[in-house]
């Protein structure tokens, strides 16, 4: 039982994590880029996006399920039961999260940075390196807001991952197991295990962001 | 030959009319100050001269070059200007790299003892490796002068500059804008609502009423025998608004 818990908490890490790191990949360069830019419909957007930070997971994974499935568009990849399946679903639920956060916290700062960029003479490039800079803070929040979303969440990584021992099985799927066969105790436990690594985490980029905060 | 030449600048804010066909021109080399009751429209006006914010109608020249307020527009002639903001922000980096922002946004490298020197004459060489954010305000605008000036612009754009400030650092600074035009021969603008500070500073003088240029001329003219009635009332502190 002790080697299953490691697993599955090695894998809880492993999963939101890269689904984290994959979804910040594309989300910060793309929520700087949207919050950086003036265009029409950038309202609409920043609507959309807000409303996918309440997308269900579990019809997230209701919709991938179908997509993976082996009769569906996406079934020659034979991902479906797989970490992989997981890590995608998550993926898709951190990303607007993190896009959006980081639109913000780049619009916020932009004016008066940019402005003050633009009179010590900085190109366009320079001024965008600067406004990210500058709102670095923000954009770890978004990071962490996104990983403790995707540790916590339980109704995607069950349905396209199975749940499956050795294989799919991470914190939250373990814990809907240990409540159905009815050993609450365990399953407390692991509850704890996941806040614990949430605070690990919290603890570590809220030191990163702190630096940050001043110099 | 003039360093700035705004011709015909217009600019409002909704239906509000901010600035109404501003016709202005400072020469080379001049120390112009601007002076005029809050809201006559004085920010405004510099943001558009310095190119952050586009006329609605009107054109700027600056050192022959006209503005034309696109992304990345004139950044030849940007860097050869600089301007400090009523309230101006420091970066979330240390003082020294704030004052050596300009620098490296130019590519260039180094410049340490350009640095130094520009840090020592506002007397912040002690600070130098605190975070910017943790200025005071005064520091904060010993700071922004140091910042501006680092790179040796020929046209330096001053909102306020020392606006809340202590006399001690109205004279620190006063006399680092004086040393610095006698350095360069640099043209300065400057607003302020520091009447002592135009006759102090200035040669030439032009006071602003709402969104209009009421007079200019030169500054000892401009506060012992003005020629419109309002400027007289202003000067003399008899306008109240
Ligand atoms: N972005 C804006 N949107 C709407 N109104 C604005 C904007 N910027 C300035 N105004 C208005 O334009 C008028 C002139 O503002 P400006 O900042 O140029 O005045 P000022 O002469 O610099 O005043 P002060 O001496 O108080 O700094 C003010 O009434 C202000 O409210
Ligand atoms: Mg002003």
């Amino acid at each position: 039982m002790e080697s299953d818990l490691l697993d599955v908490t090695f894998l809880s890490i492993l999963v939101s994590g890269s689904a984290t790191l994959i979804a910040s990949a594309i989300a910060i360069p793309l929520g700087c880029f949207l919050g950086m830019r003036k265009f029409r419909g950038k309202e609409i957007v920043r609507t959309v996006t807000y409303t996918l930070y309440g997308f269900p997971p579990v019809v997230a994974g209701l919709v991938l399920y179908i997509l993976l499935s082996s009769s569906g568009p996406l079934g020659s990849l034979q991902l479906l039961f797989t970490p992989a399946a997981m890590v995608l679903a998550q993926t898709l639920l951190v990303m607007p999260i993190v896009v959006g956060l980081t639109m913000s916290a780049v619009s916020t700062t932009s004016r008066d940075y940019t402005e003050t960029a633009f009179v010590l003479g900085a190109d366009g490039w320079r001024t965008a390196r600067t406004v990210i800079h500058e709102a670095r803070v923000g954009i770890i929040s978004a990071v962490m807001i996104g990983f403790g979303r995707a540790l916590a969440e339980v109704g995607a990584v069950i349905l396209v991952g199975g749940n499956i021992q050795w294989h799919t099985r991470v914190l939250t799927t373990a814990i809907v197991l240990e409540t159905r066969e009815g050993d609450f105790g365990y399953g407390l436990a692991l509850g704890a295990i996941l806040l614990a690594i949430g605070m690990v985490f919290f603890y570590l980029m809220k030191r990163y962001q702190d630096k940050g905060m001043l110099a | 030959m003039s360093a700035i030449k705004a011709e015909g600048v217009s600019k409002s804010f909704g239906k509000r009319v901010v600035l109404e066909d501003i016709n202005l021109e400072v020469g080379g080399g001049d120390l112009f100050a601007i002076i005029g009751p809050s809201g006559a429209g004085k920010t405004t006006l510099l943001r558009i001269l310095c190119g952050l914010q586009p006329p609605d109608s009107g054109s700027v020249a600056v050192l022959g070059e006209r503005l034309s307020y696109g992304k990345g527009a004139n950044l030849t002639l940007r860097r050869r200007m600089s301007f400090i903001a009523q309230k101006p922000i420091a970066f979330r980096e240390t003082v020294r790299e704030n004052v050596a922002y300009p620098l490296s946004a130019r590519g260039i490298e180094g410049g340490k003892e350009v640095v130094d020197r520009a840090l020592e004459q506002v007397r912040l060489l002690g600070l130098a490796g605190n975070p910017g954010a943790t200025l005071s305000g005064g520091e904060m605008q010993r700071m922004a002068f140091a910042r501006a000036t680092v790179y040796g612009p020929e046209v330096l754009i001053l909102d306020e500059f020392t606006a809340h400030l202590d006399p001690q650092n109205i004279k620190l600074l006063e006399d680092a804008l004086v040393s610095y035009q006698k350095e360069k021969g640099a043209t300065i603008v400057l607003v302020t609502h520091n009447l002592f500070q135009a006759k102090r500073l200035a040669k030439t003088t032009a006071f602003m009423l709402d969104g209009a240029v009421v007079e200019r001329g030169e500054t000892s003219r401009i506060f012992n025998s003005p020629t419109d009635e309002r400027t007289g009332a202003y000067v003399r502190g008899e306008m109240v608004y």
